[in-house]
């Protein structure tokens, strides 16, 4: 059902091209049933008398007519041929628009390996049918109903093999189709197993090497692949089952109607030639279920990859933008949560417990606390890659929901933990959250982030590739790029989580200077190991397993959070030791 | 202090990213009009490849073409003996006794006997065929996978990530499918062809003439088309792949892809792709299709053709009536077959040009190979030597242009210096994730390049700063670093790293499925998982690169501990932040643009008040304000 649904919304822009595939394969069809009866006139009528000139004369007839039916044949294969594929690019369109708009939880949900799959794979599937069904599907019914019509015309009676031959076809490929669905349904899932194993193999290329764990990974992938192989063979020999099957149940109606035709003619109901002719249709009838028998081999993968293909695109982004939006933010730069509480789908301990702050324009705030305390989760709820569960998130003054996305992102300058960068060249990623920033700004951004130098150094400078990922770049470049990729956006509102892990003090301290007039008007938060790095911060939030256990000064946590004082003094006596 | 992860590969300006194996774009591939010299005698060549892993299932091959062969008879001689039960009936009506039903019902129950035990036949051929192609994919997949293994690291940074996985799931998908629906029918057809050619031939050689000129003819047809479809099928799996390499990467940077609004941009360069994609996959489906109204026209040539020649011999009493009638319902049988063989042809080159996408990654070059013997005896002692070592990612720009050092086995080896200096890279020399361009690097006094890799690695600790762990639960993540260790051993490694303690919240504990969904596992926390990875693997030389940079300092100055422990009888190696933690190594190494600038204990490096002086200072007063 819901692949009749996929089908019906993205062909429908295109049914004039399906209108015109029907149109032009209905009379490439009524040729091809035209031609029989031409070659009996010919061999009637020229070749037993050996009118050679008949021949030549109706010979050219059949050729003009075969002519128009491959004009018409091509002409619906175009048109069938467009359908299809705009079918197939508009879906996979919706699918990447769909995915875009999802949250992170939304994409993990369904994990980035199964999209994948279901944006190439599965739309390939059903794109295959459509093709199918545009070339096979219209023209076997009309040939069937043409067949049908002249048989029962010529024996009514003999027909009566039909209402048992027709009801063991469908029943054979029914049953076939029925025990193909649930095996393409683990076929699909598990070839996004497949690429999952592979994918992390990829990313983690150094460590398996590192660990000469090249042998187990290959049992991994193993394990992934002999399931995909087992489907694929079950699936296969089902798909086996079905042509041989539709063959038989046509030939034994065959030999049935020569049995049942013989006492026919025997009793004087019937002629020969009627027991002949009724046979003529009946393999007429044949070849066009066989063709409609393709599409029927290919029906239930399409069905399966449709409906995996139906579950994105009616999945809500669960982040959305409200009906109404702010499109207007009157203050500038100001950054507050107030009572928020956030826990991860289905886990039991929320990871967020009543936190509240409130950093204004030129201000920074700063927050500390041991691995695994909420620090990540905290910066993800502002640009609302997760929405919170309690309290609001506001950033000048408004609350975070009821702004446009759009707007909203545009007001934040993220540099995440991981330093992400795109494929594509140094400047194309520094203009990733503002295209229209001239080269000047990007050096300028450059330079704050302690990036300039290395960056002038390489011969292409601005131009200069990067890998997907980042690769080729070192981390502490990486951080620095995604530093200046932040700073090129000028945002109001700073969100830096953990972003100078891979800086060295000198470059951090200087880093740190050259950023304070660029970040002046801006609220900054700042997720830090070293104190030593936040100590000028206006205010420290001291978190611990979720909770705010400490908001204040430096000065003022060293007196009264006793959490703040053994994180400043297991610094202390590192760096004293 | 200094510290900073080093380039993977140094920027590569003059490179593409993608490795040369790799098409650098689609586009190029193609040509302008028609195919290539090349890519027809590379498409001729994945034909060949194809048949050769095919040749595995021998046996298999044969049954499949020993049941297609039997079938084949079995469907043709089918009409014959239906023809003869109309012959006795119309004897029958013209024989004063009527239809001889007993003989009648003979001929039918034979024919029923053919066509059920050419069914099965056909059953058996499908069922046997749908094993061979599927063992031979699934070998496929299992022969990318341990390619993977043998690529050199620089040449797998540069390859997008997406089109890798297309190879392996899409196009080889699309084999299985094309071969699958195309081997059986194009082997039943080509049999029907020769038989029915036979038949043809007994009756009449001249008019068999008439049809035989028909399969050059066909041929070129099917050439021309192909031809030009290859071209269409070949960009379109191409698309495929770029697609999905751009899929891969926005799904995976899917949350900067937000927060930096670059929404409209990735979808729009989706959009540019995904319609290139389409122009490939309708060029491909239209000129492909177009090959069965060609050959019925061909068909229906031949069919005129044969009836004028047959209306003269017929007129000229050459032949008689029921040849040609024969004949001509044979002519009929036998342009059915080669249609269809001319659109298993056309199928099959989606299939062949995804085969080929494939057969071109498994032939990038590879690493050198290992040698077949150990060089050295299970436990080296941990002396680690680089000797005059030059290295660069790229010839133009050297990075480390003579390198010497010797770490003592047990010593601890700290490296610092600024970023780009060469650390991260020196260290993965050690791990011969590169091959150096000059001098050696020597284990117990042993040329590392003349060691198998496994014996090398697996005598080798590694802790990096990216925190690859797999999906599975913690407890396999942690036993990933030695495969034999108990419960105990593991719980024992989770203790020392502080792992324990953060698993223990953790509602499923050790079990824990580590999946990114309920973001149940923190940066910091992966990192003390890698830790403990590396910690199990009891190592005789450890490296750690940046290992704790996302640990907050108080789980750090705990994890100091359980290390130094952990460094005291094996050769180290560390990259870190704060001098401090290195302070107490045997020797520190300062680096700049890939060469040593400085060697020595701390006190001694201090005394000299050179490089090391300066980032000693600089941290110091850092470290001096924090204090205060």
């Amino acid at each position: 059902m819901l692949m009749l649904q996929l089908l019906r919304k993205y062909l429908l822009p295109y049914r004039s091209l399906l209108l015109a595939v029907l149109a032009f394969q209905f009379v490439q069809t009524i040729l091809t049933l035209l031609l029989p009866t031409i070659n009996a006139d010919i061999i009637n009528n020229g070749v037993i008398t050996g009118d050679t000139d008949y021949i030549s004369r109706v010979g050219a007839l059949m050729l003009g007519v075969t002519l128009i039916q491959v004009v018409f044949a091509v002409i619906a294969i175009y048109f069938g041929a467009k359908a299809a594929m705009s079918f197939g690019r508009d879906v996979r369109g919706a699918l990447f628009r769909g995915v875009t708009a999802f949250s992170t939880a939304d994409v993990n949900t369904f994990g980035a390996s199964s999209l994948i799959t279901r944006i190439t794979n599965d739309v390939q599937q059903v794109q295959m049918l459509v093709v199918m069904i545009c070339t096979l599907f219209v023209s076997a019914p009309i040939m069937i109903i043409g067949g049908l019509f002249f048989a029962i015309r010529e024996d009514g009676p003999l027909s009566l093999i039909l209402v048992v031959a027709i009801p063991a076809l469908v029943m054979s490929v029914g049953v076939v189709v029925i025990r193909l669905i649930p095996q393409f349904e683990f076929m699909q899932v598990r070839i996004d197993r497949v690429n999952q194993v592979m994918r992390e193999q990829i990313t983690g290329m150094r460590v398996v090497r590192a660990f000469v764990r090249e042998p187990e990974e290959g049992v991994r992938f193993g394990v992934a692949n002999a399931d995909l192989t087992e489907t694929s063979l079950k699936a296969g020999r089902l798909q086996a089952f079905m042509f041989p099957s539709v063959m038989l149940v046509l030939n034994v109606s065959s030999v049935a109607a020569v049995w049942f035709g013989a006492a026919r003619v025997d009793a004087g109901e019937m002629q020969i030639g009627t027991m002949i002719a009724f046979l003529t249709y009946l393999i007429q009838i044949l070849t066009a279920v066989m063709m409609a028998t393709f599409v029927a081999v290919m029906w239930p993968r399409a069905a399966v990859c449709a409906a995996r293909i139906a579950e994105v695109l009616n999945t809500e982004a669960s982040i959305h933008a409200p009906a109404t939006p702010v499109v207007d933010l009157p203050t500038r730069g100001s950054f507050e949560m107030r009572n928020v509480s956030f826990s991860y789908a289905g886990a039991e301990e929320p990871v967020l417990n009543d936190i509240s702050f409130r950093v204004d324009a030129g201000q920074k705030l700063a927050v500390v606390g041991s691995t695994g305390a909420g620090k990540t989760t905290l910066i993800s709820l502002g640009p609302r890659l997760y929405d919170t569960t309690g309290g609001s998130v506001l950033i000048d003054g408004v609350d975070v929901r009821e702004l446009d996305p759009e707007l909203l992102w545009s007001h934040i300058g993220l540099v995440p933990q991981k330093p992400f960068l795109f494929t594509g060249t140094i400047a194309s990623n520094l203009r990733y959250g503002r295209a229209d920033a001239s080269d000047d700004e990007l050096w300028e951004a450059l330079e704050v982030a302690q990036a300039r130098d290395f960056v002038a150094a390489m011969p292409r400078g601005l131009d200069s590739r990067i890998a997907q990922g980042g690769t080729n770049v070192s981390g502490g470049q990486r951080q620095r790029l995604a530093i200046a990729r932040a700073l090129v956006k000028k945002p109001d509102v700073y969100l830096f989580d953990d972003s100078f892990s891979a800086l060295d003090l000198a470059t951090d301290a200087r880093l740190r200077a050259a950023l304070e007039p660029v970040i002046r008007e801006a609220a900054v938060v700042i997720v830090a190991q070293r104190i030593s790095t936040i100590l000028d911060a206006d205010q420290i939030l001291v978190i611990d397993e979720g909770r705010n256990v400490g908001l204040g000064t430096h000065e003022e946590l060293l007196e009264t959070c006793p959490t703040y004082v053994e994180i400043v003094e297991s610094q202390m006596a590192q760096e004293a030791a | 202090m200094t510290s900073e992860e080093e380039p993977v590969q140094e920027p590569d300006d003059d490179k593409e990213i993608k490795p040369p194996p790799l098409p650098a774009t689609p586009f190029g591939r193609m040509g302008m009009a028609g195919v290539p010299l090349e890519r027809s005698e590379n498409f001729r060549g994945s034909v060949v490849r194809l048949m050769a892993r095919l040749r595995v299932e021998g046996l298999k091959i044969g049954g499949v073409v020993a049941l297609a062969v039997m079938s084949v008879i079995l469907l043709v001689l089918g009409p014959k003996v239906l023809g003869s039960a109309t012959n006795v009936i119309v004897d029958g009506v013209q024989s004063p006794t009527g239809i001889d039903f007993s003989e009648l019902h003979r001929y039918l129950l034979f024919a029923l006997g053919l066509y059920v035990t050419s069914a099965a036949l056909a059953y058996t051929q499908a069922y046997v065929l749908a094993g061979v192609v599927q063992r031979t994919m699934s070998r496929m997949r299992t022969e990318v996978e341990e390619k993977l293994n043998r690529l050199p690291l620089r040449d797998v940074d540069r390859m997008p990530r997406g089109d890798l996985l297309s190879r392996v799931t899409n196009d080889i998908d699309n084999l299985a499918q094309s071969l699958q629906q195309t081997l059986s029918q194009m082997l039943t057809s080509a049999l029907t062809i020769v038989g029915v050619m036979i038949m043809m031939i007994t009756i009449s050689p001249l008019l068999s003439l008439v049809a035989i000129v028909t399969i050059p003819v066909s041929l070129m047809t099917i050439s021309f088309i192909t031809r030009r479809s290859r071209v269409k099928f070949i960009a379109q799996w191409d698309h495929t792949g770029t697609l999905n390499a751009h899929v891969e990467e926005v799904f995976t940077g899917h949350e900067l892809v937000k927060v930096f609004g670059r929404q409209h941009e990735v979808e729009h360069e989706f959009d540019d792709t995904n319609e290139q994609m389409f122009q490939a996959s309708f060029g491909a489906q239209f000129i492909s299709g177009t090959i069965q109204p060609v050959m019925m026209f061909i068909g229906n040539l031949n069919y005129v053709a044969i009836a004028v020649l047959g209306g003269l011999r017929v007129a000229s009493g050459a032949m008689s009536l029921g040849d040609i009638q024969a004949f001509i319902q044979y002519s009929r049988q036998y342009t059915q077959p080669l249609t269809q063989l001319a659109s298993m042809a056309n199928l099959l080159q989606s299939g062949i040009a995804s085969a080929e996408r494939v057969f071109e990654l498994l032939d990038s070059p590879e690493e050198s190979a290992d040698p077949q013997v150990p060089l050295f005896d299970e436990h080296p002692r941990g002396k680690v030597e680089f000797d005059h070592v030059q290295f660069s990612y790229d010839p133009k720009n050297p990075l480390i242009e003579d390198l010497s050092l010797v770490a003592e086995p047990g010593q601890t080896v700290a490296i610092v210096g600024p970023t780009g200096a060469g650390k991260t890279t020196l260290v993965n020399l050690i791990m011969r994730f590169y091959e150096i361009d000059g001098g050696a690097i020597l284990l117990d006094g042993n040329d590392i390049s003349k060691m198998r890799r496994r014996d090398l690695r697996s005598n080798i600790g590694m802790v990096l700063q990216d925190t690859w762990l797999f999906g599975g639960t913690i407890k396999e993540n942690i036993a990933f670093g030695n495969l034999e260790a108990t419960d105990e051993q593991i719980l024992e490694a989770a203790r020392a790293t502080y792992v324990d303690r953060f698993v223990h919240t953790l509602a499923e504990g050790y079990e824990t499925v580590l999946d990114d969904e309920r973001g149940s596992v923190s940066a910091g926390e992966k990192q003390l998982l890698t830790i403990a990875r590396a910690f199990l693997a009891n190592p005789t030389i450890l490296i750690l690169d940046e290992a704790t940079s996302s640990v907050d300092t108080r789980t750090e100055v705990l994890i100091q501990r359980a290390m130094a422990a952990l460094r005291s009888n094996r050769t180290s190696f560390v990259i870190a932040h704060r001098l401090s933690t290195i302070r107490d190594a045997d020797i520190i190494l300062v680096m700049e643009s890939g060469s040593i600038v400085e060697q020595g204990n701390h006190e001694e490096l201090l005394a000299k008040r050179g490089a090391y002086h300066a980032l000693y200072n600089a941290q110091f007063a850092a470290a001096a304000v924090e204090v205060a």
